[in-house]
């Protein structure tokens, strides 16, 4: 068995892992599973859309012209570039620059903050308009049956998103945080690669949401 | 947990002795612990799921009110279902006997993330703990199926049951991916796929389906609660919405899950198959690509459960096929089963008594599913007892009878000791009886005509019920003469020493109890698991690192 000099000690709980590198297989292991069951998730949420989207087809395709494309493209702008950004703090951390990492880490930080107000100010509007899910749907000019169907999926859909950004955000921060205070490095960084994994699976599905909320 | 342990059949301390006082096991990391700890509390659950399932059957002694109300009867049967399938049957198998011998079967330390065990350990109690708040604080009565849209104008104990079931999916999935993640990277060298226990196979193939499955229930579940908070209407006709869509991604859980339940009781008696016949499994490959098999076909057969739900008649036909499928795959399993009996050196020991069991009531919970899966027929039997029954085959008949011979098998290497083996047998000759005293007569019942979830009855039924209710007190004093036994063996029982049934499984290549770290070297595995052709090939070397 091979055992490389390890750069953080190692419980006697964990040798059986040869070396960092299988560590490191584990863990990605785990977090592509971890992955997985987030894209069930929002499987769940996909199929009522399609379901509905079946259902009722005319409210569906004039939904868009109720909704700000203006803001939700420029969110898919900021989720990508923040995506970017994280892909090159991993870059960086792998090549031991870390102070680099830990800038660009705190930058896609901003952008995901950037992305959580700009959907407030899309819900605002949405409040204003009462385009509001379930019961409380009040929007007199988009008043097909079928109409807060749409809405209420577009909430859930956006909602269960945004959560997950804001984990994401949590997640950048401590991995920025950390980096800063000199954990990570070129010989262990494998938590700013499972963060950034994260990060990658949530501006994903974004880019499902977009085009079915704002552009068909 | 017990004071007194027998003294570990190796050098050092045991697990159990490797440190001491109640805050070293609620901190623990210790797979072997953990399995404990969810031991434990799942055994907690029975009694109380059971002691539920013995008050239905008293109020169905009798046409009428017997002992109960309709509204109590209703809120009863959801706690039975409630805490029996989500918080007892679900996570059992894997749960207790599979955090504690996954790793002691493929050589390894632990599981890939020890922290991630404990804390799917506590969400375990804390879903299970808001489930009971909701259960007791005044009663659900939804049935644990949660069909909308009555489940989301029923009582607000609702809320709390939702959300309890939610957060112990979120301890199952957790416990997948980190059993999936374990059998990927730490078998020990020489346990290649091939060589991997069945019992890890059975584990593997229900983590996949844990982890692909509950999710979707997770989401479901929360859809359930936005309906009941803010009328979000995806599952309310008066609002354009549709509640097939819930019963559809419900039973795309909840369908696996039955294999969630199943699959690891046929890993468990893959295992103790080989061990008391002396041989190796007929066929390890025809157990693996079944054990395969039916956690991808578990997917395509949801809509089994909705043929008279509305559904095309395509569909349902789609469905009723691949339903069929899934008996394929169980029975190429029992043929495996029963070659490897034959002309095996037999020793009826009590794991093995309950192996029995399990093949014959599997067999005929198998073979009545394939009744029901037929769509005309099922069309006559929906919501009767006759789906109860062949339900409770499955579920009960084989889930617990291989529980029962997980427990007996792996007792003396949780703690080191034995119990009265005439007991055991005889209770599990016992158990069974009872079990089939229960549920046959409700074949019966239900194709007459009675149906799941009533409390009353016509007087034709009586003799029907009273069997059955017969039954139930059988089963329900069988459970108690183990619970007796075992604890009573826990402090008093003999030493077991380190492989008291001289199986050649990798786990007793340990000692018993093992460990804290499982082995005292890291361990040699040439054979394959069963191997008794060859006893003894398989080691713990001394110097190997």
């Amino acid at each position: 068995m091979r055992r490389e000099a390890s750069p953080r000690p190692v419980e006697p709980r964990a040798l059986h892992f040869g070396d960092e590198a299988s560590r490191q297989d584990a863990a990605h292991l785990g977090m592509w599973i971890f992955l997985a069951t987030e894209v069930l998730l929002f499987s769940v949420l996909f199929t009522a859309y399609a379901l509905y989207r079946l259902t009722y087809p005319g409210v569906f395709q004039q939904a868009p012209a109720h909704m700000d494309v203006f803001l939700g493209t420029l969110n898919t702008f900021v989720l990508v570039v923040s995506s970017i950004l994280v892909a090159l703090a991993v870059d960086a951390i792998r090549n031991g620059r870390d102070f680099a990492a830990a800038a660009l880490l705190a930058l896609s930080v901003l952008l995901g903050i950037a992305f959580l107000f700009i959907k407030a100010a899309e819900y605002t509007k949405h409040v204003h308009d009462g385009a509001l899910p379930g019961a409380w749907y009040a929007y007199e000019a988009f008043a097909l049956p079928g109409a807060n169907l749409y809405f209420t999926l577009y909430w859930v859909m956006t909602g269960v998103h945004a959560v997950h950004v804001l984990v994401g955000v949590g997640v950048l921060v401590t991995l920025a945080l950390r980096t800063l205070a000199g954990e990570f490095g070129a010989r262990f960084h494998t938590p700013v690669e499972l963060g950034g994994m994260y990060w990658h699976l949530v501006d994903v599905i974004w880019l499902f949401l977009w085009p079915l909320l704002y552009l068909t | 947990m017990a004071p007194s342990h027998a003294e570990p059949s190796g050098a050092g301390p045991s697990y159990l002795d490797a440190e001491r006082g109640l805050w070293s096991w609620l901190t623990t990391r210790d797979h072997k612990r953990i399995g404990v700890m969810f031991l434990a509390v799942l055994l907690l659950m029975f009694l109380l799921g059971g002691v539920f399932a013995l008050a239905l059957r008293v109020e169905l002694l009798t046409p009428g009110e017997t002992v109960m109300g309709r509204l109590a009867y209703n809120r009863a049967f959801t706690v039975h279902g409630v805490v029996m399938v989500w918080l007892f049957l679900i996570p059992s198998i894997p749960t207790a006997f599979g955090n504690f011998l996954l790793p002691l079967m493929i050589g390894a330390r632990d599981v890939a993330f020890p922290r991630l065990n404990l804390a799917s350990f506590y969400l375990y109690v804390l879903g299970a703990v808001m489930t009971l708040w909701g259960v007791f604080q005044g009663g659900v009565d939804t049935g644990w199926t949660f069909y909308t849209p009555y489940s989301t104008v029923t009582g607000r104990e609702v809320m709390p049951v939702l959300l309890g079931v939610f957060v112990v999916g979120f301890s199952t999935i957790l416990t997948g991916i980190n059993f999936i993640t374990t059998v990927h990277t730490l078998r020990a060298p020489g346990v290649t796929w091939m060589k991997v226990p069945l019992f890890v196979w059975a584990l593997y193939g229900t983590s996949i389906i844990q982890v692909l499955a509950t999710p979707v229930l997770g989401m479901v579940l929360m859809l359930v609660a936005l309906e009941r908070v803010a009328g979000a209407g995806l599952f309310d006709p008066s609002r354009g919405g549709d509640p097939l869509l819930f019963q559809h991604l419900f039973w795309f859980y909840s369908h696996p899950a039955v294999y969630i339940m199943v699959l690891p009781g046929m890993g468990v008696i893959s295992e103790t198959v080989c061990a008391f016949s002396r041989k190796r499994p007929f066929s390890y490959r025809v157990i693996v690509w079944s054990t395969v098999g039916i956690s991808f076909v578990g997917f395509l057969t949801w809509g089994h459960h909705m043929f008279v739900s509305g559904q095309s008649t395509f569909g349902a036909g789609a469905f009723s096929v691949l339903s069929m499928l899934v008996a394929i795959f169980t029975a190429m399993k029992i043929f495996t089963w029963l070659g490897t009996m034959y002309r095996g050196s037999l020793w009826v020991s009590t794991p093995f008594t309950y192996v029995l069991g399990f093949i014959f009531l599997l067999f005929f919970g198998g073979m009545s599913g394939v009744a029901v899966a037929v769509t005309s027929a099922d069309l006559h039997w929906h919501d009767t007892y006759f789906v109860v029954a062949h339900f409770h085959f499955i579920m009960v008949g084989a889930s617990l009878m291989a529980f029962l011979a997980a427990l007996h098998y792996w007792f003396p290497k949780m703690c080191g000791r034995m119990y009265p083996e005439g007991m055991g047998i005889g209770t599990a000759v016992l158990i069974i009886f009872g079990f089939i005293a229960t549920f046959l007569p409700q074949f019966l019942l239900g194709n007459q005509g009675m149906p799941r979830r009533y409390a009353d009855y016509p007087e034709a039924f009586q003799p029907l019920h009273v069997a059955s209710t017969a039954g139930a007190s059988l089963l329900g004093f069988g459970f108690l003469i183990v619970a007796v036994y075992l604890g009573w063996s826990l402090r008093h029982g003999r030493a077991a020493g380190r492989n008291p049934w001289g199986s050649e499984g990798y786990e007793w290549l340990s000692d018993s109890p093992p460990p804290e770290f499982n082995f005292h070297a890291p361990p040699r595995f040439p054979r394959p698991p069963h191997d008794y052709a060859n006893p003894g090939v398989n080691t713990e070397v001394e110097h190997a690192a």
